[in-house]
């Protein structure tokens, strides 16, 4: 196959291009340049958006024996990922940014240029399997629990699949390391990433300040009662407890946490952690790994809602237009926004993203 | 077989400069030392310094090595410019042509940020010239102001010569300085009658060894140095002379000097027949900047509904290789500047790529490249469709 390799001059996407190469594919390495201005969405080494990460990268390409560019995405990365985490942030929602960044640029922009250019595919450091299978080709879950990435490629349909390589689902992390040693990849003891790419220095609030103001308003309880003021609603997580600076105490010293943004009003809920739990979630925006389950009918499963979560078992249904989930064990804390994805075993079924949580 | 179509951006060292740099490697001494061995590489790198200031029209005193082209522009406009101002602080435009190489454009970008320059473009024609009428108006209203002017001997994109003699004319008392990297030993190129102040040449463009240049600076002128040290070129430039390098440098200019009628007339045939089978093929291609003042081997060609950095990638894999315009330090590649300056539009300059031929390019190799070109070029323009 012609592939082209993602390298973001991280030790995974390195390890992963040179396992294909070694297949005897034709591999050639991309890099992306993410910014217009490589130094303007963050500084450091840690993530995949400077200088000397392409020039890793570039080095990584030189070792392993293939082609390298860079191709700039800047456009698309602003238009696609990094506005709608902004619009997502300023309506009160809680967007995973690597979930769209694979949605609409690795596996859209990148794998159609790809694909137009005559190549078969893209492969990425992801921790993910692909299977093939009576059902066609289905993505599974890593063998590395710890590293385990399906959560963010659960946004990939059955098309996009079909042109997703992913090399790194069978090992563990560590031995990606040592593998990168011996296969003398001087990135091998390069620390991960863990930020959003784009955020400096991971100060998420921050950020979103620069971008969207500090404008204040009131912290409430359930009964509408102002309990303390915020400098922007959006700089909030659901679930949070500290940070608050609530000056009126709660009856009996009960810890409060944040229950709910409402951005028409700039104001921020705080409650009781039993109001945090979630039993009914619903999804909007269904994307199907696979074959789309059988619609109006229930279905046992695995809900997650973070990278890193707990799969939680559910029943689960869908409409087409939406996947309704009912936990068997309560959840605390989810945000509208957040990706919402549904697992058979370890199998990855579909995803959506958070509309309504009951 | 693979082709090689870039040889502006290098071209291979000729077998005569090999055997002059390997030669000179293995003699001892430094060219400052005050003993035999010392001497004696002495005067080989004297010897060289003669042969090159003959065949640029100089005087020996006058080529002043450097470690690269972009050291030799560094000197000279941060020179020129930290000279006259310090003269006369009213004296602080630095002006150039909008499409000089970045070995130029980034020193005069420094000097406006950080020393007090303003910076002024001389705008080009769409045929890719500087514009006389605006550098004549420009020097009678503001010529005392004017600290130096560089304009480029010919642009390395698009292998468009500029009217330097003019430019001179037009400058009057106020040093000009001129990358001719593109131009020595593919075109005729004489100091002094051209009657700049200063000029910039460079091995590795001719068949020389990659690290050496000159800087061609009038006599009696003296520059800031960037470098300080020993002080062994003119008390201009410091740093142990590179012997092996600089004898090799001048065994290069030497044959493709003497050479130069000759391959250019091939050179200019080849360039015509590639641009004509090109045509052939996409009757809407474009072809950038005048070609009939041209240096023999450039071309620069719009291929539109493209991107540059896709067919590049294509042609590699094919085993064509030439150039897009220019990358950041990242590698981003970028809409060339130049083109932008000649009114080119952003979506055709991230159309367009460098072809450089040399005497050792074939016909053969044209005809190779236009077998596979249609092929690259529709996935070029799927790709930017999709995309």
């Amino acid at each position: 196959m012609k592939l082209i390799a993602a390298m973001s001059g991280g030790v995974d996407s390195a390890v992963a291009a040179a396992r294909v190469a070694e297949m005897g594919h034709e591999v050639v390495g991309v890099h992306l340049a993410l910014s217009s201005n490589p130094q303007k969405y963050r500084s450091g080494a840690r993530g995949c958006c400077t200088i000397e990460d392409s020039h890793d990268a570039r080095r990584a390409a030189d070792v392993i024996g293939i082609p390298f560019y860079i191709w700039d995405m800047a456009s698309e990365f602003h238009e696609g990922v990094v506005e709608n985490f902004i619009a997502e942030y300023s309506n009160g929602r809680t967007p995973n940014p690597c979930l769209r960044c694979n949605e609409k640029i690795k596996f859209a922009a990148v794998l159609d240029r790809a694909r137009a250019l005559g190549f078969d595919g893209v492969v990425t450091g992801h921790y993910a399997q692909m299977k093939e299978t009576s059902a066609g080709r289905l993505m599974y879950r890593a063998v590395d629990p710890a590293k385990d990435q399906s959560y963010v490629l659960a946004v990939l349909n059955s098309e996009q699949l079909a042109g997703a390589h992913f090399p790194l689902g069978d090992i563990v992390k560590t031995d990606t390391r040592k593998e990168a040693k011996a296969r003398g990849l001087y990135v091998a003891n390069k620390p991960d990433s863990h930020d959003i790419c784009f955020v400096p220095s991971g100060d998420n609030a921050g950020w979103l300040r620069d971008r969207l103001g500090s404008e204040s308003g009131p912290i409430v309880d359930e009964s509408g009662e102002v309990l303390g003021e915020h400098q922007g609603a959006y700089t909030y997580t659901v679930g949070q407890r500290r940070g608050l600076g609530l000056t009126v105490p709660a009856a009996g010293g009960i810890p409060r946490y944040v229950l709910k943004i409402e951005p028409k009003t700039n104001t921020v809920v705080v409650g009781a952690h039993e109001a945090l739990a979630v039993e009914k979630i619903v999804g909007d925006r269904p994307i199907w790994c696979g074959p789309a389950p059988i619609s109006g009918r229930d279905h046992r499963g695995f809900a997650q809602v973070r990278a890193h979560g707990q799969p939680l078992a559910c029943t689960y249904s869908h409409n087409n237009l939406e996947i309704t989930v009912h936990l068997d064990e309560p959840l605390f804390g989810l945000a509208a926004g957040q990706g919402l994805v549904i697992y058979d075993d370890d199998r990855v079924v579909g995803s959506a993203t958070v509309s309504e949580t009951a | 077989m693979p082709a090689y179509f870039d040889h502006a951006a290098t071209t291979p060292l000729s077998a005569l400069a090999t055997s002059a740099l390997v030669e000179q490697m293995a003699k001892i001494g430094n060219a400052s030392s005050l003993h035999s061995p010392g001497r004696l590489i002495r005067k080989d790198v004297e010897e060289a310094r003669e042969q090159i200031a003959g065949l640029v029209d100089a005087n020996p005193s006058e080529i002043i090595f450097t470690g690269s082209g972009t050291e030799a522009n560094n000197l000279a406009l941060k020179g020129f410019y930290w000279k006259a101002h310090a003269q006369d602080p009213q004296r602080r435009v630095v002006l150039i042509s909008a499409i000089e190489h970045h070995a130029i454009l980034d020193p005069a970008e420094w000097l406006d940020e950080h020393e007090g320059a303003e910076l002024v473009f001389i705008p080009v024609t769409s045929a890719g010239s500087v514009d006389l009428v605006f550098l004549t108006d420009f020097v009678q209203r503001r010529g005392s102001e004017i600290a130096v002017i560089a304009v480029m001997h010919s642009n390395n994109e698009t292998g468009t010569l500029q009217p330097i003699a003019e430019v001179v004319a037009i400058a009057g008392d106020i040093p000009v300085h001129t990358d001719a990297v593109q131009s020595f030993g593919k075109v005729d190129f004489s100091f002094s009658q051209l009657g700049v102040t200063s000029a910039t040449i460079s091995a590795h463009k001719i068949g020389g060894p990659l690290g050496v240049a000159a800087l061609i600076l009038r006599r009696g002128l003296d520059l800031t140095p960037i470098l300080h040290g020993g002080g062994q070129e003119r008390d201009i430039r410091s740093g142990t002379l590179n012997a092996p390098s600089i004898v090799s440098f001048a065994a290069a200019a030497q044959e493709s000097t003497s050479k130069m009628a000759e391959r250019a007339i091939y050179i200019r045939s080849l360039k015509k027949y590639l641009v004509e089978s090109l045509f052939a093929i996409f009757p809407d291609i474009t072809v950038n900047g005048d070609q009939t003042h041209s240096l023999p081997g450039i071309v620069n060609i719009t291929f539109p509904g493209t991107e540059s950095d896709g067919l590049l990638l294509l042609l590699d894999a094919e085993g064509f290789y030439c150039s897009t315009g220019s990358a950041c330090s990242a590698g981003v590649p970028r809409p060339s500047h130049v083109l932008l300056a000649m009114g080119v539009s952003e979506r055709d300059a991230r159309s367009s790529l460098r072809f450089s031929l040399s005497f050792s390019n074939t016909r053969a190799e044209i005809d190779q490249l236009c077998e596979v070109i249609g092929s690259v070029v529709h996935r070029a323009r799927a790709a930017l469709a999709r995309g």
